[in-house]
């Protein structure tokens, strides 16, 4: 029974707070989308979800289990996180960089075991990244630095995944891919999954649920169409996005609001 | 394979650099002589190989491979290949701890550990001073060893004016701020070699953990590594390893700086199989550069700080100016 549940979290850093009381849950098998404007507190809810920052207050349960009675290691058993950078000046190959997934799992001499290697070889197949892994990580495409660290999450084999703008420098291709096979892990692994996602059309297209954020608060969470509302979007972002309905989910479509020059050939 | 290669010639060259090392010296002796006297033949050459040549390369080997293994795991941790002991200001404090302890009159194997409370010290201070700004940049690393290296250099140097021990004096000509292999006596050695010893297990056994640094501290902690233990755990083993190079070799730089560097790029990033690699690699790049320091200008000596800092500095500088993008 993979879960992450956040109740009430507040949490900042100094002086700022940033999460004023937000709830979120990501049940098994779920793919829960964390939209919202610049600054609204989505990798910062990230983070207290990963155990990563402390909240101030409020509480994480994982699994069902309290995350302060867990240390670094039983938490990144339970919860794996893709980073948003994940760029390194060493020659590590992407085996190795899978390999890592398996850190908290690591005995007290540090060596792999079988149990690791067959966990490292599932997830690079898993990923599709099998052909990938004597390459050296600093010279694959970043589509495909993407899909090692994917497979180093899933090396973890951890019931929960955070992912932090997984589509960030990637071309709308592989955009897609990533998340499709994101959701297809989600489905298929019953993994419970959180991603910070920036393109609301992304979110609509893969999310089973999306929670959306504004001013470190939960401004609605629900399905697709709930969430993602013309009058949601406008209220939250702002003008200038319009918000069609396409094949039966909502499509946004940023429109230029001051262009006068194509307006009128337009009209 | 390539691994299994590569250690067998780093093993069969370190075999090679020591029996150069002890074969050649400012006396001639036949090589005849130098086998009978290792095998305990009573002579003036078996005084000079037991007593003088064996220490001193054993001392070498020790303190390279010390100094490269502390530099492979600074650069692990910070991320970065322009870290070692001596950059980071580590040597100089230990350089402290050491003349001090002579000084104050402290019996010769406490030396090393002198030396490594003062590395303890200084990298610790160093760490604090580069945290100021909330995250830890290879840049104020290096900035802060900066100023502490002229800080404890200077200290030391008014130790060493104001001092009156002779032993002082005869290590300042050519150890503590030079770099210079001068094994007193073999128990000196010995304590060091244990340290050493030491410090090279905790590494082996930090080493997976340095792996998981790769993409930075966040993504080390969301993979379960405990960032402050391993930290600290890193920052002592560095300068336990630092503390008893210095102890026996005073400031030596590059070595921890070059060896890690240049393995890398054979051997790939796995920090296990890099620090196995730099502690022969290490030990040969230093016993050669004690021989070239004794034999180069005979009878007289060079410091050996004088040889790796001639053939270190330029690598350091083709570095800076590769990976400039990344140190800011």
């Amino acid at each position: 029974m993979s879960s992450v549940v956040a109740r009430a979290i507040r949490a900042g850093y100094r002086e700022r707070e940033v999460l004023r009381g937000v709830d979120l849950v990501a049940h098994e098998g779920e793919v829960v989308a964390l939209i919202g404007p610049n600054g609204a507190g989505k990798s910062t809810l990230l983070r207290v979800l990963g155990g990563l920052l402390r909240a101030t207050s409020g509480s994480v349960t994982i699994d069902g289990v309290d995350a302060a009675t867990l240390d670094r290691r039983a938490i990144a058993r339970r919860i794996a996180v893709v980073p948003q950078v994940f760029e390194t000046l060493f020659p590590f190959t992407v085996r190795e960089i899978v390999a890592l997934g398996r850190t908290s799992r690591l005995g007290p001499l540090g060596t792999l075991g079988t149990d690791d290697a067959r966990a490292v070889a599932h997830a690079l197949d898993d990923i599709g990244a099998t052909d990938l892994a004597e390459r050296r990580i600093d010279r694959v495409s970043g589509g495909e630095r993407q899909r090692a660290v994917l497979a180093m999450a899933l090396a973890q084999e951890a019931g929960v995944l955070l992912l932090d703008e997984p589509t960030a420098h990637l071309d709308p291709a592989h955009q897609r891919a990533t998340l499709e096979r994101v959701a297809t892990l989600a489905r298929t692994r019953g993994i419970a999954v959180v991603a910070v996602l920036h393109d609301l059309n992304l979110a609509a297209a893969f999310a089973s649920r999306v929670v959306l954020l504004a001013d470190g608060a939960v401004v609605r969470d629900g399905d697709v169409a709930h969430v993602i509302t013309p009058e949601l979007v406008a209220r939250v972002f702002g003008p200038g996005l319009r918000v069609v309905a396409y094949d039966g989910r909502p499509f946004v479509i940023p429109e230029p609001t001051s262009q006068p020059e194509r307006r009128a050939r337009a009209g | 394979m390539r691994t299994v290669t590569v250690f067998a010639l780093l093993v069969a060259a370190l075999a090679l650099s020591a029996a150069a090392g002890i074969l050649v010296g400012a006396v001639a002796i036949a090589p005849g002589d130098v086998l009978s006297a290792l095998l305990g033949a009573d002579s003036t050459s078996g005084t000079i190989i037991r007593e003088l040549r064996l220490p001193r390369v054993l001392g070498a080997a020790l303190v390279g491979g010390a100094l490269a293994a502390a530099g492979a795991l600074l650069q692990g941790m910070l991320r970065n290949p322009l870290a070692d002991p001596f950059v980071t200001g580590t040597s100089a404090g230990a350089s402290l701890g050491a003349v001090l302890a002579v000084a104050l009159g402290f019996e010769p194997a406490l030396v090393p550990v002198a030396a490594f409370v003062g590395a303890t010290g200084a990298i610790a201070l160093v760490w604090r001073l580069a945290r100021l700004g909330g995250r830890t940049t290879v840049l104020t690393v290096l900035l802060a060893g900066v100023v502490l290296t002229s800080f404890a250099g200077a200290l030391v140097t008014l130790v060493l004016v104001s001092s009156d021990r002779l032993a002082l004096r005869l290590r300042a000509v050519l150890g503590w701020l030079q770099g210079g292999i001068s094994v007193i006596s073999w128990s000196e050695l010995v304590v060091a070699a244990v340290v050493v010893a030491v410090g090279v297990t905790a590494a082996l056994l930090l080493a997976p953990r340095i792996d998981a640094y790769a993409f930075g501290e966040e993504t080390a902690a969301a993979l379960g590594v405990d960032l402050d233990r391993t930290t600290a755990a890193v920052l002592a083993t560095t300068a336990l390893l630092t503390g008893a190079a210095v102890a026996i070799a005073g400031l030596i730089g590059f070595v921890g700086l070059v060896i890690p560097h240049a393995l890398r790029f054979v051997l790939g990033a796995t920090h296990r199989r890099l620090i196995v690699a730099s502690i022969p690699a290490g030990a040969i790049a230093l016993v050669l550069a004690d021989l070239g320091a004794r034999t180069a200008l005979a009878p007289a000596e060079l410091p050996v700080g004088v040889i790796t800092g001639l053939v270190g500095a330029p690598f350091f500088l083709a570095l800076l100016v590769r990976s400039r993008r990344v140190i800011i």
